[in-house]
């Protein structure tokens, strides 16, 4: 409900404050508007390179081998292995993350544990490698430094905290 | 880093299928997703242009300059290296925003935005400190309500569909004051080795 008003609120705010000021919206939108189109076309082969990639590894069934290795330590400390691709992928795909959550929540029903841990998950990480990808990528930045590390770190932060508060308000 | 784990994930994954007779779903994989790659991108297109000619717009009508003053104090503490009238300033409170409301949409570009500001600032091809700390906010999340996921809770009829959105303001709370703390770690140590 908030969402849906949010936007076209946002825009009519804009819209008229820029009528106010004497400010040529439309010719200002398009002005914006062309630098949209330079940038969606830079940003393309850097998302062919990083999701033909993440494919590979997905549809080889690595990843998912991966997974049935770290099953049986996590289970002994409370985490269900089921989440643990999701935990995975988070960081590297928004789609696909997005994805196991809705098969997660399909399998093990919305008010299941598994179904509330990927909830949270979701909603409390964000698509490190993509955003990298994104923001580093349009604007041509060769060397990153420690942002990787910063990044991922800060999603494993996200993960646990995400597994420990459900754990403690739903478990 | 990136060059690492690029070439590692489709080197695991080929040498994987090699061994295990998945050659046929990788040789697949390989041009659809490359496709879809590129559907992506082109779907880019109409919310780039959509959200970077109204924030130009925005901008113009000095709207940017009004949320930069309002938030200034946090965001000058978070970014020192900004002066405290740069337009970055304005950039990075409206992706902030647009994230908090969870406009994942729009908040990419003005994210962008914030980048090419910033790089105007430190004028290199290396990754600045004010931009490695709009990443570390960015990739910590900072999603307060969680949309897409209500959405699909409520399509598989969960009795609460909301009620996941407590638990995840807090563990984003969590994770994104770790961000930070994680980030200053990081670069102190970086300063601490290059002296």
């Amino acid at each position: 409900m908030i969402s849906a008003w949010l936007v076209p609120c946002f825009i009519l705010i804009v819209l008229v404050t820029a009528t106010i000021k004497k400010v040529p919206a439309y010719e200002v939108f398009v002005e914006g508007g062309k630098e949209g189109v330079k940038m969606a076309f830079s940003l393309l082969p850097f998302l062919v390179g990083m999701i033909v990639a993440i494919t590979i590894l997905r549809s080889s069934g690595a990843l998912e081998a991966f997974t049935d290795l770290l099953g049986p330590i996590l289970t002994t400390i409370g985490v269900p292995p089921d989440i643990i691709p999701l935990a995975l992928v988070r960081p590297i795909s928004g789609t696909a993350a997005l994805g196991m959550t809705t098969e997660l929540i399909h399998t093990y029903g919305p008010d299941s544990f598994i179904g509330r841990l990927a909830s949270v998950m979701q909603g409390s990480t964000d698509t490190t490698l993509y955003i990298l990808t994104i923001y580093f990528g349009a604007i041509g930045i060769k060397k990153m430094r420690y942002a990787l590390k910063v990044g991922l770190l800060a999603d494993l932060m996200g993960i646990i905290a995400s597994i420990v508060i459900v754990s403690l308000l739903f478990g | 880093m990136v060059n690492i784990i690029w070439v590692s994930m489709a080197a695991i994954g080929i040498i994987y299928a090699m061994l295990n007779g998945t050659m046929d779903q990788v040789n697949e994989a390989i041009f659809s997703s490359a496709s879809e790659a590129v559907t992506l991108s082109i779907g880019l297109i109409s919310v780039l242009v959509f959200w970077l000619g109204i924030m130009k717009v925005a901008e113009k009508a000095g709207i940017l300059a009004v949320l930069a003053k309002l938030f200034r104090p946090l965001i000058i503490k978070l970014f020192p290296e900004i002066p405290k009238d740069h337009p970055a300033i304005g950039y990075i409170l409206s992706n902030v925003t647009a994230n908090i409301f969870g406009l994942g949409n729009a908040a990419t570009p003005m994210g962008i935005k914030a980048m090419e500001q910033m790089k105007q600032l430190s004028g290199s091809e290396t990754a600045s400190r004010s931009m490695i700390t709009f990443l570390a906010l960015n990739t910590s999340s900072l999603t307060i309500i969680p949309t897409t996921v209500i959405a699909i809770r409520m399509q598989y009829q969960s009795a609460s569909p909301t009620e996941i959105v407590g638990a995840t303001i807090l563990a984003t709370l969590i994770s994104t004051i770790s961000a930070i703390i994680i980030d200053r770690i990081f670069y102190h140590r970086s300063k601490w080795g290059a002296s």
